[in-house]
């Protein structure tokens, strides 16, 4: 392949088109902050709770929708005010009764979507929802690349002063305990970052695949590293691959741009699943012995 | 999200069975699939028929989840009018499973289908012809007439009436028909070029002689790729297409990426597959037709508004 294939197939998409710069920049600021997100939540063991934010946070968006229509504002803040409720009201039910909190979340999400769901249907609108939630990577606007980079730095700002409280509880969290009364605040900001990647990932991706780019990178990158910084930096690199490859492939092949950003992510976790350094097949059924002498 | 739909159209049978089919000297009790349809029922019936319209306005019926109230008035009706065409794919299994004995009109019947466009290589679920015949005048002269010998046949007593205002209405349309053309004869021929983000404008293309460009297929069903708009930019460009338009029932977030990276003008609203609220623009098809038309000609004339 000569150079001006290459640029033609790798950078004239880019070039050419504003739409795929804008797609570009909301999906690498979507990367950037969801890909750590995802690493502590896998590194915590709430891989599943991203997901079940994802549904609570949908019937807020709805309701914001059906009030105001397509606008960001109000989409966001039902979103955000959905999210958070849950994550309050799950965490505070976990620590006041016997329940677990996988299991007041499992219940509060659930009730918000039926609630989201019960008040969209007494509001009468026929449209397909889902349809309208679906965002489209495709149609960022200013305001809502605005959205995405200011989600973004807030949650970069603010993992980086919980970093420590946040490994601590990660690794061992009766020291922190011990050492400090920060856990549950931190356990607190951290959903509510959580919540605030996953109304971001939703004005470019919708609800459901926003969550693919915080866990599919993050559970690639522990395959090649137990290291969390590490972790988080071949993370961030595996979403951002993943956004340039999605495009790209959209743009080729004339695939719906959302799910080819999440299938390259899912490509490449399969890829470090089987070849992964630190964890992969290959790596724990065969090892190299003769190098680790 | 199709399986949903299919949970929802058994629960619906279920609804069904408890439904009393009504009879006697109340109005004839009619159901049509959307709004456009239900307005020509209700202009051929008049007084004697009541019809009532399964999507309402502003509803997508191409991606309609039907609810047991649908079911119900389906179970109570004594005619049901759908489009055909594949305009309403969920409609088969609604009338099934609501175990109505109401025929089913197809108000279509006798209207010549064209093909949906062919949009390089996408593929969707109209089996080919484009349902959205309605956007052409002279086409719903023939739904009209499929209205009224449906009506004749179900309820005898009032053949005169629906006759007369068949003919009547008719006249209406062959009006609307001309004003249309007139106004399209004000377009330059170089400028009678549109993006919309649905391609419901086949027909109204065919008969009136402007180009629509669709972002996406025939139907609201698929997603579009960057490569479907990475073409209609460089065309938008390249053909210095005036007007990009979005739809009542589309995400207009599309167009608008469109329009800002082309410079072309945003059109106001256009009513493709169903009519606007009762106070809205659209609120009847001799409405909505007026308001599609004054929306081409404010973005299309040149220096237009």
């Amino acid at each position: 392949m000569t150079g001006a294939m290459l640029h033609d197939v790798l950078i004239g998409p880019f070039a050419e088109f504003a739409f795929m710069r804008r797609a570009l920049v909301g999906a690498i600021a979507l990367a950037l902050s969801g890909a750590p997100i995802g690493v502590f939540l896998m590194l915590r063991r709430m891989s599943l709770t991203g997901d079940a934010m994802a549904h609570a946070i949908l019937p807020g968006a709805a309701v914001g929708y059906l009030f105001a229509g397509l606008s960001l504002t109000a989409m966001t803040l039902g979103g955000l005010a959905a999210g958070f409720t849950v994550a309050i009201l799950a965490g505070a039910a976990s620590r006041a009764t016997v329940l677990r909190e996988d299991a007041t979340m499992a219940a509060f999400y659930l009730l918000s979507l039926a609630l989201g769901v019960t008040l969209v249907s007494l509001k009468g609108s026929s449209i397909d929802l889902l349809h309208v939630l679906f965002g489209s990577v495709l149609a960022l606007d200013d305001s809502a690349l605005l959205l995405l980079a200011g989600i973004a730095s807030v949650t970069l700002v603010a993992l980086a002063l919980l970093y420590r409280p946040l490994v601590l509880e990660c690794v061992d969290p009766g020291f922190l305990r011990t050492v400090s009364r920060s856990g549950p605040v931190a356990h607190l900001a951290f959903l509510g970052l959580v919540v605030l990647n996953l109304v971001a990932g939703f004005h470019a991706l919708g609800t459901l695949l926003a969550v693919g780019v915080m866990m599919l990178p993050a559970a690639t990158a522990r395959l090649w590293s137990a290291d969390v910084t590490i972790m988080m930096a071949v993370a961030i690199l595996a979403g951002v691959a993943s956004s340039v490859g999605g495009l790209l492939v959209s743009y080729h092949f004339s695939l719906p741009a959302g799910p080819a950003i999440i299938l390259w992510a899912g490509a490449l976790y399969l890829v470090s699943l089987a070849f992964g350094a630190a964890g992969g097949i290959l790596a724990i059924h065969f090892p190299r012995r003769h190098l680790e002498a | 999200m199709r399986s949903r739909r299919y949970v929802i159209s058994s629960l619906t049978a279920i609804a069904a069975m408890t439904a009393v089919p009504a009879f006697a000297d109340e109005p004839v009790k009619a159901v049509a699939s959307f709004s456009i349809l239900a307005d020509l029922v209700k202009q051929v019936g008049g007084d004697r028929v009541a019809v009532s319209s399964l999507v309402g306005p502003n509803g997508d019926a191409h991606v309609y989840s039907p609810t047991p109230a649908d079911a119900k008035s389906l179970a109570a009706a004594r005619l049901v009018f759908v489009n055909g065409l594949g305009f309403e794919g969920w409609m088969d299994r609604l009338v099934k499973s609501s175990g109505t004995r109401a025929p089913v009109i197809i108000a279509t019947k006798g209207v010549k289908p064209i093909q949906a466009k062919e949009d390089h290589d996408h593929d969707h679920g109209h089996g080919g012809s484009d349902p959205h015949a309605f956007q052409d005048i002279g086409n719903v002269k023939i739904y009209v007439a499929n209205i009224r010998d449906a009506l004749a046949a179900a309820d005898p007593a009032g053949r005169e009436a629906y006759e007369a205002n068949a003919a009547a209405y008719l006249k209406t349309l062959d009006a609307l028909e001309s004003e249309v053309k007139a106004a399209i004869a004000k377009i330059p021929a170089d400028r009678r070029k549109i993006i919309t983000s649905h391609d419901a404008f086949g027909y109204f293309a065919k008969a009136y002689g402007v180009s629509f460009i669709a972002p996406k297929g025939v139907s609201t069903e698929a997603e579009a790729s960057a490569k479907d708009v990475a073409r209609i930019i460089r065309q938008v460009k390249a053909e210095k297409i005036p007007a990009v338009f979005m739809e009542n029932i589309e995400d207009r977030r599309l167009s608008e990426q469109i329009a800002r990276e082309t410079g072309a003008k945003i059109g106001g609203a256009l009513y493709s597959d169903a009519l606007s609220p009762p106070d809205g623009p659209a609120a009847t098809y001799v409405d909505m037709m007026r308001n599609n038309i004054r929306q081409f000609v404010a973005a299309l004339a040149p220096g237009g508004a």
